[in-house]
């Protein structure tokens, strides 16, 4: 039996061709059909200490779901999942597996691991095209009121989670919409919109309510949102304050942070315009600074635009460029150029404050910085010029303060991230809790849920037994 | 959904005073705070500064001028219909406190959004002239409002339709050099908010301007509405609205706030050409 599973070798994904895709906002790859799925859940080995289940953050049984699809059981497979994930289909979208899950797998060690990412949205995708939503048994209310500020992907996981213990929780969203990053910062070709609704809306059926244009900290306080009635409060504003480069002409027209631009794109529908009104300048030029996923993600957005060519500018080498490798490869495919160990330096403009051209300095590497990482130096005399029109600055971002600088109770680290327990989450406020990237800065969506389902672990503890 | 509860006309048709229903901002709003308004499922994000709030009554007063295609669809909602989104208050709120006399100088549609600090500058016992101007008499708002919310209220026109025949820098200038001046508040189009600065800055009275930059989300988190400030970038949607306007680049916003005017005019042209299909 062993053997013939060793044969089949891990399924590819059927995607859309590069030349075609690079000019549309359609979804990449195009999911399993059933019979490949079934194909590659046979490949799986169903260990009896699975390394894979190990390296998820929210601990998903996953030789579970993966011998359901095996035999074909597909109803019992996404039941199995959603026993531990509320977000299925869009982690198996977005999670990078390959240094989590798919890293863990024993078959990953010789020759190519179970491609569980895969599988997990084909699960996902099959229950909702085929209607079969399923809605939990729901124990009866306990009488609780939470309060969940930010609907990012922690936030929507604490909800869920605390609501199919039977509290009754509330959403507040800044935004007009829910979502949090998996909405404004992810794109639709990355993350289908429709997907993402679904997914909120099956929290909504649970009884999860949201609370859209409420910027916490603004319109209410933390404080003030005890005294309504809510018991426990999670705090998960995301890492919502850009870094720009700090150098001349950033403040050009054409000279975006990566949040404003996908802001614009995805959230705004600018690449719809004029149906829809947001504006956003249309580049033929492009460059992006930075490399890791919301780069690629700007980058990839560009081209989609309309772009003549688009560069990313990275002052390292490849090896260190952060985005997922499978990022980058979609990003290559798409002729996305990669211009490595380059540094902004300076944006020139026209006279009417429009970026035309950038100028770059080379680097090289020298000896590891902190980071573990061999420090970039600039080579002296090696500039350069590029005509450019549109630069989206994408260096990562810090800590937001318009919810922490009005609650004086939360401690913060010196960076400004709110300090919180390890296991739990617990912040130095009573009652409050915070996780996602106002704790641990800019990482990724599956930690950050990882983060909320302790969270709603230690809530449910403390709204039943004390703090 | 944001209900409008009246509409009025202030100016030739081109300003026009909504008030709406929303009373968790009506609540929280102080003078010199914005919001984010969202007409529709397809509309834009625009800031706008809030004329007036009624916590009692749970409303919040805004007024726009019509110059493109989402003030234009604004304008075509009456009565009973409303707004897909309003988010706020946001913004830090003006430092109000006793500094002795102010001058509130607005133009335009600034005036509306000077109409609130005027009047809590006034509340906290200072001696306020305020100075209100347009191009002409019909674009004139709030004479009223302003008169009421200050100690002495001077109107002035550029073509002399109405009040003092003039720039209201002008009139200001009187001022400085009649009486001492604690501070000065210029709300209006960036020349006009420009020149107030250039005329108080040799007599180094304290200056506050109210930056209307673009903005997507108003909390901080995409930089649209970074402007200059004393050599530094600074977001207007949270470190300001209001700045020490001898420090701002006033060039640059300028040229900011043309980024898009392609496009919104591109937007402007679709909305009539569907608006006379009609």
């Amino acid at each position: 039996m062993a053997e013939v599973k060793e044969k089949v070798p891990r399924q590819k994904m059927p995607e859309q061709d590069p030349g075609v895709r690079k000019r549309n906002f359609k979804e990449v790859p195009l999911g399993y059909p059933a019979e490949t799925a079934i194909l590659e859940a046979g490949r799986c080995l169903q260990c009896k200490t699975p390394g894979c289940s190990k390296g998820c953050p929210v601990g998903i049984d996953i030789p579970g779901f993966i011998k359901e699809i095996a035999s074909k059981n597909f109803e019992a497979g996404i039941a199995k999942l959603k026993e531990q994930n509320a977000l299925p289909a869009v982690c198996g979208r977005v999670c990078p597996q390959e240094s989590q899950c798919e890293g863990g797998c024993i078959l990953g060690k010789k020759g190519e691991s179970v491609a569980i990412g895969r599988l997990e949205r084909f699960l996902a995708d099959w229950e909702r095209n085929e209607g079969k939503v399923k809605l939990p048994n729901i124990p009866a209310p306990t009488g609780k009121r939470v309060a969940v500020v930010g609907s990012g992907p922690s936030g929507l996981t604490v909800a869920g989670d605390l609501c199919l213990k039977g509290h009754d929780v509330t959403v507040f969203e800044a935004f007009h919409k829910p979502g949090g990053v998996l909405l404004y910062g992810i794109p639709e070709f990355r993350l289908p919109k429709d997907i993402l609704f679904a997914e909120i809306n099956y929290l909504e059926r649970l009884g999860v309510k949201f609370e859209v244009n409420s910027v916490v900290g603004k319109v209410v306080s933390l404080e003030e949102l005890f005294a309504e009635g809510y018991q426990a409060i999670y705090v998960a504003v995301g890492a919502g304050l850009p870094y720009f480069l700090g150098v001349p002409g950033e403040n050009l027209i054409g000279v975006y942070s990566a949040n404003e631009y996908l802001t614009r794109s995805n959230l705004m529908k600018a690449y719809l315009f004029p149906e829809y009104d947001t504006p956003l300048v249309r580049g033929k030029n492009v460059i992006v600074v930075g490399a890791g996923n919301v780069a690629m993600d700007s980058a990839r957005t560009a081209m989609r635009m309309g772009a003549d060519t688009v560069k990313i500018v990275y002052r390292r080498s490849r090896e260190e460029m952060p985005a997922r490798a499978e990022e980058i490869h979609h990003a290559e495919e798409e002729g996305i150029e990669l211009f490595l160990l380059t540094n902004p330096v300076r944006f020139m403009g026209d006279a009417d404050g429009r970026l035309t051209t950038v100028e770059c300095q080379k680097m090289e590497l020298g000896e590891p910085d902190a980071s573990g990482r061999r420090r970039p130096v600039p080579i002296e005399g090696a500039f350069f010029t590029m005509p450019t029109d549109l630069a989206v600055i994408s260096v990562g971002a810090g800590a937001n303060p318009l919810l922490t600088s009005t609650t004086p109770a939360l401690s913060l680290n010196k960076r400004g991230y709110i300090v919180a327990q390890a296991e739990t989450g617990k912040t130095t406020m009573k009652g409050v809790w915070a996780g996602g990237d106002i704790v641990t800065g800019m990482a990724t969506v599956i930690q950050a849920m990882g983060a909320g389902k302790q969270a709603a672990a230690s809530m449910h503890a403390y709204l039943t037994m004390g703090w | 959904m944001y209900k409008i509860l009246s509409k009025r006309e202030l100016a030739q048709g081109t300003v026009v005073e909504n008030v709406i229903s929303a009373p968790r901002i009506a609540k929280k709003a102080k003078p010199g705070q914005f919001v984010i308004l969202r007409v529709n499922e397809t509309g834009e994000r625009i800031p706008l500064t809030m004329a007036d709030t009624d916590p009692d009554k749970g409303t919040i007063t805004l007024i726009y001028q019509v110059v493109g295609k989402t003030t234009a669809l604004m304008k075509s909602l009456g009565v009973g219909d409303g707004y897909q989104d309003i988010a706020g208050p946001l913004g830090k709120p003006t430092h109000i406190e006793k500094v002795g006399t102010v001058v509130c100088i607005g133009g335009g549609t600034g005036i509306a959004v000077l109409h609130p600090i005027t009047r809590a500058l006034k509340e906290a016992g200072n001696k306020v002239y305020a100075l209100c101007g347009a191009r002409t008499k019909d674009l004139l708002i709030m004479e009223d409002a302003m008169a009421a919310a200050s100690t002495e209220c001077t109107l002035c026109t550029d073509d002399g339709s109405c009040g003092y025949h003039g720039f209201g820098t002008d009139l200001l200038k009187q001022i400085l050099d009649r009486e001492k001046v604690d501070l000065v508040v210029g709300i209006g189009p960036v020349p006009m908010m420009k020149f107030v600065c250039a005329v108080t800055k040799p007599y180094n009275v304290k200056t506050l301007v109210s930056l209307n930059a673009i903005m997507v989300d108003g909390t901080g988190m995409c930089g649209c509405c970074r402007a200059t400030v004393g050599g530094k970038t600074q977001f207007a949607c949270v470190d300001g609205p209001e700045f020490d306007g001898h420090q701002v680049d006033f060039d640059e916003l300028a040229k900011r706030l043309r980024g898009y005017s392609d496009m919104e005019r591109q937007s402007m042209e679709l909305f009539e050409h569907k608006c006379s299909c009609k």
